[in-house]
This record gives C-alpha cells, structure tokens and sequence, in this order.
C-alpha cells in the first residue's frame, strides 16, 4: 500500500531521534565516566546509536524530498520538532540512572529492531539488521551493570532503584502508537511497538529479579515526545548540542 | 598519471582497490575484511565501487571513502562514485579464515563465528589469547579501541588485546 511521504518520514525521525538524543546523552560522559574502560564503553555505544540515527536520518531527508539532510534535520529543528521518546531525553544523572534508562531502552530497541528487519522499507530494515545486532551489545553491557549495581552494596542498590523508580513512567510511551504509526504499520513500513511489549517483559524481568530490584508497579506513564512534547531536559540539550551550527550556519570541518 | 581505456578501467580499478587497508587495522585490506561488496561499471559508464559499513557509527568509513577515491584517481580512473549499501548488513563471518589468521598475527583475537545469536546474549564466548594461544583468557571491556572491538586479559602470559567482536 503506498502511503503519505510524509508521515514515513516522520515515522523514520522517531525512529532516529531518540536514538539520536540518547547517544549525545551517553558522549556527555565523555571526561567523566567511572573508569576509562566505562568511558570508551559509554562513548562507543554512544557512537552506534549516533551512526544508526545518521542512517535513519539520511533516509528520512531522502523520504520526504524537502531538500533538508541529515545535518540540517539534526542540528536544525527545534525542541517542538523532535520525535523522540521523553526517556532518553532525562537527564544522565548519576551513573545508576545512565544505567538504568539504557537498560530499559536497549531492552525495547533490540526487539523492536529485530522486528523492523522485516520492513518493506529496504533501507530502513538494512539499517535494522546491523542497529539489531549493536542493541544486543547494549543490552548486555547494561544488564550487567544493572545486576551489579542492584546486587552490589547498601548505596549502589539504593541508586538503582531510585532510578528504576524516578524512569518507569516513562516506559509505556515506548509502546504506544498514534495515527502516524498505524498508517506505517498498514504500509508493512513500521512495527506495532505493542508488540515488542511481551519481549521486553521477557528481557526485563529476569535482569531486574537477578539484580535483587523490586519492578515498579504500572502507574500513570507520561508520554507525547512523539508529536514534540517534550520535557524541560531536551531543550538544554539541544541548545548545547546544536550550538555551532546555530552560531555559526553552514560551518563544516 | 596514466589514462586507462574504457575496457581495461574495470581491471584497474579492481587492482587500485586490492590496496586499500582499513585504517584502523592496516594488515587487512578493506576486502579481506568485507566492506568492499563489488567493484564494476554503472549505467552511466563510471567505477561503481560499492561498500557496506561494519559499525553503524564506524567513523574510519569516511577515511576509507577517501581512500578509495585516492587509489582509483592514482590509477588514472577519474570518472568513479562510491554506493554505500546497507543491504545485506556487514557481519564478521565476511571475514575470510586467512583475514582471521592476519589479525590473530597482527595481535588481535579474531571473532569466534556464529556467537550473534540472541541467545548468545547472556553467555560468553571463548576467546583465545592472540600472543600465546591459551583459552584462559577473561574479558575487561565489552567496549574497546574502536567500535569493532573488545578489551580481553590473558589469564596465562598476562597480556592485555583486542577481541574483534562478532556482529
């Protein structure tokens, strides 16, 4: 079924957004991180989350033939432009909590790519083949620490489930859809993310018992990054992450 | 500078490109290590040389996109265009058994096959020392000096090395 170049765009900028807005979170560890091997861990995945956003954006500025590219589409919109999930978007907070919102991420993205493998957009279930198998890494690296954290010592335990606690909320946007996302769905572009929820229960679940962490209850969950809702944090990160180009338009290296 | 004819470029071109390294890990040309998917002529009449990237955010395939470029225009090749593809993904098990055996020389352990399988998830492979060849050897980093690679020890001859990671 063909469908609006437009809403594929958009449905391609969610996709590269909070892969985007989470991998310049992780490069704010860059200087600062616990050990030097977390900090080369922290920037590489970092650096897979931005190589796999660049992929998505290039194809979305291809889609929707605005004449806009991947640099403008990221360095370029503002706050109420961005389509990313509002978990990524919070702010790095202690260690712990970088931990803690990779996990539950990277134990949505991994299913969800898998799934996307299997799109009738080409290039986007190319770019989910390779974004699937780095996700897996994510995952682990995360889950690892979240089992030492969590089954580690009186603080480290408190600092995990505080942040399990303070981010859950923010999990039931990662399997919501709208209009957008049902008329990809339709077109066989796009992934019902209702359906990645069973797998993401079945990798949360056990790291968290095994980690000794109590799971949140499902309460209110907060969402509404996918139409530009955004909380207070992305505008800050923004304002940092687009500065040159705002002040300096066109400047290239 | 030469001028190559037509019907010998394609020729050319392939031999320019045998030269090229990966920059990072320069005993491996860039097809050994499977980012060079296909070299030949496209429609237009111009080198189409085509490359799948390894890691989504690999920031050596900019260097090897000049590379490229550098090699074909000493060959004399002046009209070329690089594809980028990213269908099928790049995987380790592109890398031929005689690539394995240049980076285990060149120090670094090369990917244990078939280990990308979710369910390999929460298991770890076994990777043996590049140096000394034992098998106790325990992993300091999933993440390493480049995005393809993770930090090992060995337990036996105490060496620190770089394990290309299975993707």
């Amino acid at each position: 079924m063909p469908i609006n170049p437009e809403l594929h765009s958009d449905y391609l900028l969610r996709l590269a957004d909070s892969n985007l807005v989470l991998g310049h979170r992780m490069s704010e560890w860059i200087g600062k991180a616990p050990t030097i091997e977390e900090e080369l861990a922290l920037a590489n995945i970092g650096l897979d989350l931005i190589g796999q956003a660049r992929a998505l954006l290039a194809h979305a500025a291809k889609v929707s033939g605005d004449g806009r590219d991947e640099d403008a589409l990221a360095f370029l919109r503002d706050t109420h432009q961005y389509r990313n999930l509002l978990l990524v978007e919070n702010k790095n907070g202690d260690f712990a909590n970088t931990i803690v919102r990779q996990f539950l991420y990277s134990a949505f993205a991994q299913p969800h790519w898998n799934a996307l493998t299997r799109s009738s957009d080409e290039e986007l279930a190319g770019i989910a083949a390779k974004a699937e198998k780095e996700a897996t890494y994510h995952v682990r690296h995360s889950s690892e620490w979240l089992i030492r954290l969590g089954d580690g010592t009186e603080e480290s335990h408190r600092r995990a489930q505080n942040a399990l606690d303070n981010l859950w909320m923010y999990t039931g946007e990662m399997f919501e859809s709208d209009d957008i996302e049902q008329a990809v769905i339709e077109a066989g572009i796009g992934v019902d993310p209702s359906t990645i929820k069973p797998q993401w229960d079945a990798i949360v679940e056990p790291v968290l018992k095994q980690a000794t962490l109590v799971q949140p209850e499902d309460g209110w969950m907060i969402s509404g990054g996918r139409v530009g809702r955004h909380t207070e944090h992305l505008g800050h990160m923004l304002s940092d992450m687009q500065f040159l180009q705002r002040a300096y338009p066109g400047q290239q290296w | 500078m030469v001028t190559v004819a037509k019907d010998n470029q394609l020729v050319a071109a392939r031999a320019a490109l045998e030269a090229v390294v990966d920059p990072e890990i320069p005993v491996l040309t860039i097809e050994d290590i499977g980012i060079l998917r296909d070299v030949r002529l496209g429609e237009d009449g111009e080198i189409e040389v085509i490359i799948t990237p390894t890691y989504s955010g690999c920031p050596a395939m900019g260097m090897i996109a000049l590379d490229i470029t550098v090699a074909l225009e000493r060959a004399g090749i002046s009209k070329h265009h690089i594809v980028t593809q990213a269908t099928p993904a790049w995987t380790t098990d592109w890398i031929s058994p005689e690539a394995c055996e240049k980076l285990r020389a060149y120090g670094i352990a090369p990917p244990v096959k078939a280990s990308t399988s979710k369910r390999a998830l929460f298991s770890s492979v076994e990777v043996a020392c590049p140096k000394c060849g034992s098998d106790s050897t325990e992993r300091v980093s999933e993440f390493g000096s480049t995005s393809c690679k993770a930090l090992y020890r060995c337990k036996s001859c105490l060496e620190p090395f770089d394990y290309f990671k299975c993707i």
